[in-house]
């Protein structure tokens, strides 16, 4: 980021600001939007019942998730339970933007929920952590110009992924696209030693609870391996504080 | 097949549920801090439920009737290691795409 002098914002620069940080990532979200399409089709949902998804939940994790676990005939409420959970770092990226943004008129921050994605959030934090002299008006102009190129390009791709869907080959073994996603999407999230050990620990429990009825072991996996995570900060935070 | 009244009790609960949790905190916390002990915990549920939902793929392919296979281990390994390595989604999709398909290819 280059070294401007710091001048006032206005809310209209702050949204093309936005727009240009949000826009390359149209060539990651369109992809993935892509292959939900397709494979939404493939599991026997119609173009408005795809579209319809991508509208009501535009978060990819936690869509491949549902999507995954209706294929296998999962009970419901486990299906919602296991995307949703899926979907919680969304409540940590709502709690990080709240400082910022929690001024501006409700209006404003109940349509920012909807529109914050991965992408909205990693552009916006850094943006007002860089810019901390930014007004509110200009935070939230910056922060839905990032989501004016994701969004549609969400919607869109979603749209062309259903409409070609029904015509991939079976030789194409799309069967194993949502594992490869998954493992993409999680190994550079593999920070820190604390996030090493909550994949690791997930991988073993959801392999021992494999057996346990209800798809349930992947919601154990996931709560225990949380909390291995946090412990395993605490005990090297304090490691580190005492040495 | 997917049941349709299950599906759209689905899309429009994780809708809404979706929406509560992106909502939670802008809209109804306001501006209280939140406790560092949810925060921590918070940060690590993406890394302890994706390995969860992919290890027993991995593990029992529903392809191949549940019987390990060794191009699907082997495109987990590599999409993993070099998700690692170079920290980049796509380099990750494209090594273990290409290594699902040069097995099968081999093995076929």
């Amino acid at each position: 980021m280059p070294a401007t002098t710091p001048k006032t914002q206005t809310p209209r620069s702050a949204f093309w600001k936005g727009v240009k940080d949000g826009g390359p990532f149209v060539l990651v979200v369109g992809p993935f939007a892509l292959l939900f399409g397709v494979l939404a089709t493939e599991a026997g949902l119609n173009v408005f019942e795809t579209l319809a998804f991508s509208i009501a939940v535009i978060a990819g994790a936690a869509q491949f998730t549902a999507l995954q676990l209706l294929v296998e005939d999962t009970p419901t409420v486990i299906v919602l339970a296991s995307a949703l959970a899926v979907n919680l770092r969304m409540a940590m990226y709502s709690a990080s933007l709240t400082p910022y943004l929690g001024a501006a008129p409700l209006w404003q921050r109940a349509m920012a929920a909807y529109f914050t994605l991965d992408q909205s959030y990693a552009c916006s934090i850094m943006q007002f952590e860089a810019k901390p002299q930014m007004t509110v008006p200009a935070r939230m102009a910056y922060f839905f110009g990032t989501v004016a190129p994701v969004a549609p390009a969400w919607y869109v791709f979603t749209f062309v992924g259903a409409a070609i869907g029904t015509r991939v080959p079976e030789s194409w073994a799309l069967d194993f696209a949502l594992p490869i996603t998954f493992l993409a999407l999680l190994a550079p999230m593999l920070r820190t030693p604390a996030h090493l050990i909550a994949a690791f620990v997930s991988i073993v429990v959801s392999l021992l609870a494999a057996g346990v009825p209800y798809s349930l072991g992947l919601l154990i996996a996931g709560v225990i391996a949380m909390m291995a995570g946090a412990q395993a900060e605490v005990i090297i935070e304090r490691r580190k504080a005492g040495s | 097949m997917i049941e349709t009244y299950k599906l759209w009790i689905v899309i429009i609960g994780l809708g809404v549920g979706s929406y509560l949790l992106r909502f939670a905190f802008i809209g109804f916390v306001g501006n209280r801090p939140i406790p560092d002990w949810m925060r921590r915990h918070l940060r690590y549920t993406a890394v302890a439920i994706l390995p969860a939902l992919v290890a027993p793929q991995v593990a029992w392919p529903a392809a191949t009737g549940g019987d390990l296979d060794l191009p699907r281990l082997a495109a987990a390994t590599a999409t993993l290691a070099v998700g690692l390595v170079t920290r980049n989604v796509f380099a990750a999709i494209f090594a273990g795409a290409g290594t699902l398909y040069l097995l099968l290819f081999m093995l076929a």
